[in-house]
């Protein structure tokens, strides 16, 4: 993908261009404004009274001379205009913006006016450049129009026989322009109802053309203001729908998302706010250090820093181990102050779980998803290296720069594990006093870092990814010890922005192990809160005290953090559910439905058990299990599995016999009692229909029911001796 | 993972003691606050870990556990222990020989120079020849270690682009050997 367009400079585009383009929009925010300002120009008037013959001479110096300082006031104007909406600092695009907001500029000139006689003359001079002719009348109009009622008196007063004849007739012409003017507000005021909306539609045509980046940008801005106020500015039969997939159609091309991605965002936000964050995944962030507190202290290593050239600041109130980099002639990366680990370059988003986990000295700690260690050597450091940190990453690779920033910063009390977290914790370790859970997630949060996310993410990522989140928080509840005096909490965190990775994964949770609640995270008023609800879902009202991180808003990654506390043992009932989740991989390999894998293998038990009934009909041919043979073929899955999986059967199998015990007991677990019945009701009819391999799901179940009605039928017309005979057969060749 | 054998033992201790001498001892009491930390050897490497942290890992498979504590380093397949450098903490607190050296030589240091007699600031007292030093900074910050190559005393009456010291470990290798320094 390489760097966003905004990255690359775009320098201001050519002003006869841009006049031609919103010439005609400019004319009408003038004109739209320009009547209700009867003082300013009525100073200005009486000034044109004075000298009557001499008007317009230097009137028109006036403007001239005045126009320039109108471009030098706009541009001081704008930045805090442009700024109000879009936080993030970048002294580059400023002056794009500027050029782009263009009618809102002229709307500043003219506001400004009101207060000071020039600037009327300012805002005006922005109508007489692009166009002096119709602009020269626009404002004899404007004038006739507005102050007729002082003028009169103003002329009677000095009403003598040697001027008579002129002021007459310029009465007559007054009159004349003021019919003209009335004509033209009349015309304006039908533009005016649809002030942007034909330029927001027009353009549409040229499909196979490469898009003219300034007009797509500027087509997205107006309809985000038409979206804005839709009843006033928006075309009588367009509807907001049409307008905002106007606006996502413009946002894929201009910023590169795919459509899917840029719609998912974009409901996250007002289209405003939406705007403002695409922006800001253009812009990278801060570079931030994370001082590491086991070597030295913020002040030496800044100290030691500058003396190198760099320049830093504190990275905020909210940390005191951060230092924002502005500059440094040297690579942060490879200073001596990096390699003897008084140092890390860590995003200033990911300060922010730890933070909430607060881990405290003497305490078992566990990181499930740690590479590359930045969190992991924090908590360390906040341990000042006692108790103990269980750093586990799935990933052996990632495992690698883990460890050489564990021993780079000097923490001694870390185990690194290379486990899937899902399966091994709370199996290998549990009882953790706190567990910091910053799972792998879609990035959508930190798409200045990676762009590539804008293209590759699709809808199965957006389904499979939370799905192993919500596998992963179990997991990490269930490690968490709730009787531990200190501790007892979870952090869970993700550098994603989507509610499916985050809000909804926490509720699933809440739903599923009714022992953790949501507690504050001690992150003070930093961040914005959790959602409550949305596109109809709502979520536990203390969702409010979990923590959202947007690039617009607070100048760091997108992130989220929301901490659990346990309070008491898992439910006896809800442990089945450990069950399924340790065969989590291959499901959601298989199936990635996100929320109710659990749940679907719980449902459907009681369909099988209603057939119960009709098990005589049906399951006459369903139900009859041939022990001998069904030990045969299960010992051979068996077999199977424990090769594919790398082990030696023999070795295996030989020795306890527990795990084929374990697999039996699984099979028979969701076929169990339609299986007695069945058995005892039809004991003697004996076909050959048995489970083919031992991994049963009920899905299959099902599927072999259909199967065993097909082949009653046909046993029913061919007779089952033919189908003994076979069975016999296959017996004999076995 | 397992505690050291008796030779095992014999091997790293004396390796250790070349850089370390008497404060050896230091490393196996146990600190004043009771927690004793212990070397435990996994696959060839040797780590040394808080007693605590050890027992707690061998909850972990084998194969599984990447690290614990601190890699102190690792046997070759002819029994010889090889010092890593991530001992260089363990070693700098314990240094029987210390040697500091200035800011224009710190560079050539990371990048896996020998330390020059032009670069040394200050040397230990009655330094041997081949005794294991630490090298460090003006600012006392170790930044690696190596073997002398002269004498302190021999040392003073050397030109100044002769070695000093040879080179072992230095904190460049963090991002040198980045891919290799860990795999076991």
């Amino acid at each position: 993908m390489g760097v966003g367009r905004r990255m690359k400079k775009q320098g201001p585009p050519a002003p006869l261009d841009e006049s031609k383009i919103t010439m005609l929009k400019k004319r009408k925010a003038g004109g739209a404004e320009a009547p209700p300002k009867p003082a300013p120009a009525k100073r200005r008037r009486s000034d044109a009274d004075e000298a009557v013959s001499k008007k317009d001479a230097p009137k028109k110096k006036k403007v001239n001379g005045a126009a320039p300082k109108a471009d030098s006031k706009e541009p001081k104007k704008q930045p805090s205009v442009t700024k109000k909406a879009v936080p993030v600092p970048m002294s580059d695009d400023d002056e794009d913006m500027e050029d782009d907001d263009d009618e809102f500029g002229d709307l500043d000139g003219i506001s400004e006016g009101s207060m000071d006689s020039d600037d009327e003359v300012e805002g005006l001079s922005d109508l007489e450049d692009d166009n002096s002719v119709v602009d020269s009348d626009e404002e004899g109009h404007t004038r006739g129009a507005m102050f007729s009622d002082d003028e009169d008196s103003d002329a009677e007063e000095r009403l003598t026989a040697a001027n008579i004849e002129g002021l007459s007739r310029k009465l007559d012409a007054e009159q004349q322009e003021e019919e003209e003017a009335a004509e033209q507000e009349m015309q304006e005021a039908a533009l005016q109802t649809n002030i942007a909306a034909p330029d927001v539609f027009a353009d549409q045509t040229q499909q196979g053309l490469a898009p003219d980046l300034q007009l797509l940008r500027q087509r997205i801005t107006d309809t985000i203001r038409i979206l804005g106020d839709l009843k006033t500015l928006g075309l009588p039969g367009k509807s907001r729908t049409d307008y905002i997939d106007l606006l996502l159609d413009d946002i894929c091309t201009y910023y590169g998302y795919t459509r899917f991605l840029a719609e998912k965002l974009f409901n996250l936000f007002t289209p405003r706010e939406a705007f403002a964050f695409f922006e800001a995944n253009e812009t990278p962030r801060p570079v931030v250090i994370r001082t590491n507190t086991l070597r030295t202290n913020r002040r030496s290593l800044a100290q030691a820093l500058i003396n190198r050239g760099v320049v830093l600041e504190p990275v905020g109130k909210w940390s005191k181990v951060g230092l924002q980099v502005f500059e440094s002639p040297v690579p942060l990366g490879a200073t001596p102050e990096y390699l003897a680990g008084h140092y890390i370059l860590q995003a200033a988003s990911s300060f922010l779980p730890v933070m909430a986990l607060a881990p405290q000295p003497n305490e078992r700690v566990l990181d499930m998803a740690s590479a590359p260690g930045g969190k992991t050597t924090y908590m360390s450091a906040l341990m000042r290296n006692t108790g103990c940190v269980v750093a586990n990453d799935a990933s052996k690779p990632r495992a690698k720069g883990l460890i050489g920033n564990i021993h780079r910063l000097g923490c001694k009390n870390t185990i690194v594990t290379n486990m899937d977290a899902r399966t091994a914790f709370p199996k290998a370790m549990g009882g953790f006093d706190r567990v910091l859970l910053d799972a792998p997630c879609t990035g959508t949060g930190v798409i200045s870092k990676d762009p590539g996310v804008k293209t590759s993410k699709n809808e199965r990522d957006f389904l499979a990814i939370p799905h192993m989140q919500r596998q992963l928080l179990l997991a990490a509840i269930d490690s968490v010890d709730h009787a531990s005096k200190t501790g007892g909490y979870i952090v869970y965190s993700t550098c994603s922005v989507t509610v499916e990775e985050n809000e909804a994964v926490v509720q699933y949770v809440l739903r599923k192990r009714p022992n953790v609640k949501i507690v504050d995270t001690g992150l003070g008023s930093f961040g914005s809160p959790g959602l409550l609800s949305y596109m109809g879902k709502t979520f536990d009202p203390k969702m409010a005290l979990t923590r959202r991180y947007f690039p617009h808003r607070e100048n760091v990654d997108g992130f989220y953090v929301c901490k659990l506390k346990k309070t008491a043992v898992t439910p006896v009932a809800k442990s089945d559910d450990a069950e399924p989740r340790s065969k989590g991989p291959k499901k959601a390999r298989s199936a990635p439905s996100a929320a109710s894998t659990d749940d679907e293998s719980v449902d459907k038990t009681p369909i099988v058990d209603e057939n119960g009934h009709a098990a005589d009909f049906e399951g006459g041919a369903f139900s009859s299990f041939e022990d001998p043979e069904d030990a045969e073929r299960i010992a051979r899955a068996e077999r199977n599995r424990l090769r594919r999986k790398g082990l030696n059967p023999k070795g295996v199998l030989n020795k306890p016999k527990k795990s084929k015990v374990s697999v039996s007991e699984k099979t028979s677990e969701t076929a169990t009692p339609s299986q007695k019945e069945e058995t005892e009701a039809v004991a003697s009819k004996r076909t050959s229909n048995e489970p083919k391999s031992e991994k049963k799901t009920v899905v299959k179940g099902d599927k072999k029911q259909v199967t065993t009605e097909k082949e009653e039928k046909k046993t029913a017309a061919k007779g089952k001796v033919e189908k003994k005979e076979k069975k016999s057969a296959k017996k004999a060749s076995k | 993972m397992r505690s050291l054998t008796e030779e095992e033992t014999r091997t790293l201790f004396t390796k250790l003691a070349s850089y370390t001498g008497r404060s050896l001892n230091s490393l196996i009491t146990p600190a004043e606050d009771g927690s004793q930390s212990v070397f435990r050897l996994q696959g060839s490497r040797v780590y040394y870990v808080n007693k605590d942290i050890a027992n707690l890992s061998v909850s972990f498979p084998r194969d599984q556990l990447l690290s614990m504590g601190t890699l102190i380093g690792k046997y070759t397949k002819t029994g010889k222990f090889r010092i890593n450098l991530t001992a260089l903490d363990l070693l700098a607190q314990n240094a029987r020989y210390k040697v500091w050296i200035k800011a224009n030589g710190v560079m050539p240091l990371l990048y896996g120079g020998s330390v020059l007699k032009a670069h040394v600031a200050r040397f230990s007292e009655d330094c041997p020849e081949n005794a294991g030093v630490v090298i460090l900074d003006s600012n006392d910050v170790p930044l690696g270690f190596g073997v002398t190559a002269r004498s302190s005393a021999q040392i003073a009456k050397l030109d100044p682009t002769s070695i000093a010291v040879h080179r072992q470990a230095d904190a460049g290798e963090y991002l040198r050997e980045e891919d290799t320094l860990f795999t076991t």
